[in-house]
């Protein structure tokens, strides 16, 4: 069974705007809990979020107007909202292809962002309403999952996901590291213990660290954690692994001879951290490696388009 | 109950109380009140039931609608507002005989209409032995002279047909309007079925209700019967202007039914006359469309330059024979609404049968005493545009107003071509759960024929409602519902 380009691009889109959404959730309910117990340092957490998320708004905002700018509105792109709905919008583009539970469950998601208010959230419980939210978006995972073909579409969604995960955990370790550049690699962190475990947690990190280095926490154990760690699913080595492993799929699908370039770029990438060792990486710089994964990554998106998705189409026509 | 005229009326208890029976033919209730033998089930549950009940299960079968998606967009008020199509709770019942008077005369419908869009293409047999005029034809804004002379696949021109189809005061089902083009609402059909079988399980067993799940194969198979490569497995894929159409929600059910690609403009592209979709694999031939973009949309290269939604250079890979369409190009020459008069001719002239089911007297405005009458007349007939459906360019005259009447004057006397008027029918109608009671709305029904190698009609279709008390609208854009249409077995 062949696939459409553009139903591939949409599904491919779909799946990173889903990514995006339950990113960008986690990350504000995160810092609304931590304002409860350092409030001082809130700012430069908002700052940092912001620079984590490439996003800028346009005036000064306290926390309520921040979280709802991130949230609700739905003229800002990248707010909560704005992702949801450009999933669901993607869905409806191919709800032929996807299974319908699938459809429902953003379908729903989508509805309930349009019914709630940040006025509703803000006073009772945000924490209940964020939660909900990062639910729905591993309901729709599991749902995908048991519920849809794992084929070529299944394919495009694996890497969706994948691709906006590395790009955002990219993001978020180089605007930290750069943040706190003075803090020594090799000891355990003494102050700011709070802001080590947020980056953590922010990446759903926290437990699985703790069972692989103890509650230890030093930099350059985190940075090994969240860059080269095998096992972990938000580590940016496990999320390449799998956009490879759904690029090498998609190429059995397709019996593509393009695919190559890509596999290539992708494999490449593999190679830097399957063999990339911590000590090495923070010598030469954690942030120079991060800007590397993040133009391989431009390119990797740009090879998938080359491939998959607007090739000329004169080289299939005789 | 308004009308109390007779004794059986008073025995009604409470869910009844509103209803209405007098001046239109009652699917449910006789004139003197009793319960038609087939609505006894119905009814019998009706009374047993609290009116809380059916209020939940009218909830709950909105919620599905809703959770489901099934729903069609408004153009006009807000780009792309989605709503559900409003489901009445409670089926409409066709008897089996009833049932068998519609099926044979659709398909004698069916029949000579493919047979008339081929003449008029080719040898125009009629116009010269004077059974339509050609003026009529040839002023068709939909003829496609584009067409003349295209042998399309097995002489098939329509192959998907939604009939409208009105019961009038006498009891009898007439034609109302032939859908040639782009018929949609199928998909609705489908869904009211699966939503009913939910909402009263019992009773639908115990009423022994035809089936109309095979949809979908049939209407496959009906496009496989196009394919014009015989020797391979044949790509057939349905096109769609996407997601910001009206009825996205039914082209995407439609695909998922038959395990065919939804495809838009964009993604097939013509090279040497061969029609191919672009897929992750590369290009891919196409054989069959089923099409839900209008002719003026197909190709930019022929028809409207500005579109988007078609292929440029799809009529002349059409013409090659490299690809069929379903339905083809220029029917609707065939659903103009001054050709439809001719429709009892047209069955004569070319089955030399009588139409098994009558049209509704309609009057020419091209027609110099004819239209003289309908001027005088227009606070108590139905104007109607030619080319229009969906409930648009219409004017009721018994529901207008001096300047609407004005000026749909003007119009007629400007263009006499682009209109037609009827006489205002009284449409059936049919109980209809309204807030917490059992209320009669006008009620129409849209049966789906589909023509490939043999005339499949599933058996039932949309039953329309009107949903506002007294309307004859029963558009979906124009505030009409749908309800569940029973054809019983025998």
């Amino acid at each position: 069974m062949t696939m459409l380009s553009r139903v591939a691009d949409t599904l491919y889109w779909m799946s990173r705007y889903l990514e995006r959404a339950e990113h960008t959730t986690r990350l504000l309910d995160l810092q609304l809990n931590m304002m409860l117990e350092s409030p001082a340092s809130a700012e430069l957490r908002w700052q940092r979020i912001l620079d984590g998320l490439w996003v800028k708004p346009s005036e000064a905002r306290d926390a309520y107007t921040m979280a709802e700018w991130l949230t609700f509105d739905a003229s800002h792109e990248s707010s909560i909202f704005s992702c949801i709905v450009s999933a669901r919008e993607n869905a409806r583009y191919v709800r032929e292809q996807i299974s319908s539970e699938m459809w429902e469950q953003v379908n729903l998601m989508a509805l309930r962002m349009r019914q709630s208010t940040i006025d509703e959230i803000w006073n009772d419980q945000p924490h209940e309403f964020f939660r909900a939210i990062k639910e729905g978006c591993h309901l729709f995972q599991g749902i995908t999952d048991s519920t849809m073909n794992h084929g070529e579409g299944w394919q495009f969604i694996q890497l969706g996901r994948y691709l906006e995960r590395i790009h955002a955990t990219a993001r978020l370790l180089d605007v930290h590291y750069a943040a706190f550049a003075e803090t020594p690699f090799h000891q355990t962190v003494l102050g700011d213990t709070a802001e080590w475990i947020g980056l953590l947690k922010s990446c759903t990190a926290f437990e699985a660290y703790c069972k692989v280095y103890t509650a230890d926490l030093r930099p350059g154990r985190i940075a090994e954690f969240l860059l080269l760690n095998a096992e972990f699913p938000h580590s940016i080595r496990f999320s390449v692994h799998c956009a490879h492993a759904a690029l090498l799929e998609l190429e059995k699908f397709t019996e593509s001879k393009r695919a190559r370039q890509v596999n290539r770029l992708v494999g490449r990438l593999r190679a830097l951290l399957d063999y990339g060792q911590i000590d090495e990486i923070m010598g030469g710089g954690l942030g120079s490696v991060l800007i590397e994964v993040d133009r391989v990554l431009d390119l990797i998106h740009d090879a998938i388009y080359q491939t998959y998705i607007t090739y000329p189409a004169d080289e299939f026509v005789s | 109950m308004k009308q109390s005229q007779s004794q059986s009326l008073q025995t009604f208890s409470d869910p009844f109380t509103q209803y209405d029976i007098v001046g239109a033919f009652d699917e449910m209730f006789e004139a003197d009140g009793s319960v038609r033998s087939h609505y006894q089930g119905i009814f019998q549950r009706l009374m047993e039931l609290p009116a809380d009940e059916l209020k939940r299960r009218q909830h709950a079968a909105d919620v599905s609608f809703l959770n489901q998606g099934i729903t069609f967009t408004v153009y006009g008020d807000d780009e792309g507002t989605e709503r559900i199509f409003p489901y009445d709770l409670l089926p409409r019942i066709i008897t089996s005989a009833e049932w068998d008077i519609i099926e044979r005369g659709l398909t004698q419908r069916i029949t000579a209409l493919n047979l008339f869009l081929k003449d008029i293409y080719h040898d125009a047999k009629i116009i010269r032995d004077g059974v339509v005029p050609g003026d009529l034809i040839y002023s068709c804004k939909y003829y496609r002279r584009q067409m003349r002379g295209v042998r399309v696949p097995g002489d098939i021109y329509v192959s998907v047909v939604g009939t409208d189809l009105v019961r009038g005061a006498d009891g009898y089902f007439y034609v109302l309007e032939d859908n040639l083009r782009v018929p949609s609402g199928v998909s609705y059909m489908l869904a009211n079925r699966q939503v009913m079988k939910y909402t009263f399980p019992r009773l639908f067993t115990e009423y022994g209700v035809r089936p109309i799940d095979h949809y979908g194969q049939a209407l496959l198979s009906t496009m496989r019967a196009l394919a014009p490569r015989r020797q391979v497995e044949a790509n057939i894929v349905l096109l769609s202007p996407g997601v910001f159409n009206s009825a996205y929600f039914e082209h995407a059910f439609l695909a998922r039914q038959m395990g065919i690609k939804l495809v838009e403009g964009r993604d097939l592209l013509v090279h040497d006359n061969v029609l191919y979709m672009r897929t992750t694999s590369g290009l891919q031939r196409v054989d069959v469309i089923y099409r839900r973009v209008d002719d003026d949309y197909l190709d930019p290269l022929v028809f409207r330059s500005d579109s988007m939604l078609g292929v440029p250079g799809l009529l002349n890979v059409y013409r090659a024979g490299n690809v069929a369409l379903a339905n083809a190009i220029g029917t609707g020459v065939a659903d103009d609404k001054a050709v439809y008069s001719y429709v009892p001719q047209i069955i004569r002239y070319y089955l030399g049968e009588d139409a098994i089911l009558p049209n509704v007297e309609t009057y020419l405005m091209t027609n110099d005493v004819q239209r003289a009458y309908v001027l005088e007349n227009l606070n108590k007939l139905v104007v109607k545009a030619v080319g229009e459906s969906g409930g648009y360019g219409m004017l009721i005259g018994t529901h207008s107003t001096a300047e609407q009447r004005e000026e749909f004057r003007q119009r007629i006397i400007a263009d006499p071509r682009n209109y037609i008027a009827q006489p205002t029918l009284a449409l059936s109608r049919a109980p209809c759960f309204i807030e917490d009671q059992v209320e009669a709305r006008h009620i129409d029904l849209r049966p789906y024929i589909l023509y490939g190698e043999r005339v499949t009609i599933v058996p039932g279709g949309l039953t329309r409602v009107a949903l506002r008390r007294g309307s004859l609208v029963v558009n979906s854009s124009q505030g009409g519902g749908s309800k569940d249409t029973w054809v019983l077995m025998d």
